[in-house]
């Protein structure tokens, strides 16, 4: 199984497009640093999130939730919240990581 | 140097256009480096990653944008025993490439083969 | 389990050696082993010793030196993507004739067969970017 980690916000970069179009079904997917825009309701990337949430396990690391002055509650319903320890579980848990930068 | 007995699947996953930044310049040279360790090496080119397959790159140090063209290494690569390319179809047709303007053989590889190829992996360096 | 971590942009102008340090603090605290950190492209800045930051930030270079002191966490910097930057240790600013060093304790300046081997030998890499 795969770990993909997205970084950059998805207005700003396609990396969480084409991370979702090469991730297969039960993939873990993360969403940190910029890449937690992604990860919030109200966006247009919103519905594109939903979808995906079907066959992805989808993560957001909080502290960068926090830090930007999101709000947690604001995260889109299927997603899990995780902090640096999840973050290093998820790693573990799965064979591989691919970040995409 | 090498690691005996150990062989493991390398991807690099390269994403970003040459000149405009290092990576594809830095990433050629783990390429180079990495084949010296017998390792199952896989290349593969999404988004302006591809651009740095281009053919007809021309700059040197004393003419154009004063960068040295480093494409040529690509056609290198062979002699490296690093010969599997692979580009993704959908990045092509974005960009109205077709593998004539590419400067090394490669495999063009649509979303499900390129999401298996990426499966298979045991390390990703991403650049 | 064993992890390698390259970073791979600076300090301060990317999020990337600070998401690094407190994923490689984490996962020592789980009781899991750093192979190695490897820095490459801007992240060889990651070991200037020269690096002043204003007094109410955090230090990042300090902060690899203490952990890598505390854990002895084996952090390499790109030897190539170094000198290009000014990046030089003892030895290297002897051997290209220059008066000055500037990289901080705790890091070591080799090749990128040592990125390879990290990959090779440990079970999982991470890789923190732009």
């Amino acid at each position: 199984m795969l770990l993909h980690t997205v970084n950059k916000s998805p207005f700003d970069r396609n990396s969480l497009e084409n991370c979702l179009r090469f991730a297969q079904k039960g993939h873990s997917i993360l969403l940190f640093e910029d890449g937690i825009y992604g990860a919030l309701t109200g966006t247009r990337f919103e519905t594109l999130l939903k979808g995906a949430l079907k066959s992805y396990n989808i993560y957001v690391l909080v502290p960068d939730i926090q830090a930007r002055g999101m709000r947690t509650e604001n995260v889109i319903d299927g997603i899990k919240s995780t902090d640096y320890a999840g973050f290093v579980d998820l790693v573990a848990e799965n064979k591989t990581v691919q970040a995409w930068l | 140097m090498e690691d005996e007995g150990v062989v493991k699947k390398f991807l690099y996953l390269n994403r970003k256009a040459p000149y405009g930044s290092i990576y594809a310049l830095e990433s050629l040279e783990v390429v180079l480096i990495g084949a010296a360790f017998d390792q199952d090496v896989s290349l593969a080119f999404i988004d302006d990653g591809v651009y740095q397959l281009k053919k007809n790159q021309q700059t040197s140090v004393t003419s154009g944008i004063g960068v040295k063209d480093f494409s040529k290494t690509y056609r290198a690569l062979e002699g490296y025993d690093v010969e599997k390319l692979y580009v993704d179809k959908k990045t092509m047709e974005e960009r109205g490439l077709s593998t004539d303007d590419l400067l090394v053989p490669v495999e063009v590889l649509d979303d499900a083969q390129m999401a298996e190829l990426m499966e298979q992996q045991d390390v990703v360096l991403s650049f | 389990m064993k992890f390698a971590i390259l970073v791979n942009e600076g300090p301060y102008q990317h999020q990337a050696s600070d998401s690094a340090y407190q994923f490689t603090q984490a996962a020592l605290k789980k009781g899991h082993e750093i192979f190695r950190v490897f820095f490459y492209h801007d992240g060889v800045n990651n070991a200037s010793r020269l690096t002043v930051p204003p007094q109410d930030d955090r230090h990042i270079v300090n902060r690899w030196s203490e952990l890598a002191k505390a854990h002895n966490l084996d952090l390499v910097v790109c030897i190539a993507a170094a000198q290009r930057r000014g990046m030089l240790d003892e030895n290297e600013a002897k051997r290209n004739g220059k008066d000055a060093n500037n990289i901080a304790e705790g890091f070591r300046i080799s090749g990128l067969g040592q990125l390879i081997e990290a990959g090779i030998q440990s079970e999982r890499l991470v890789v923190f970017g732009d």
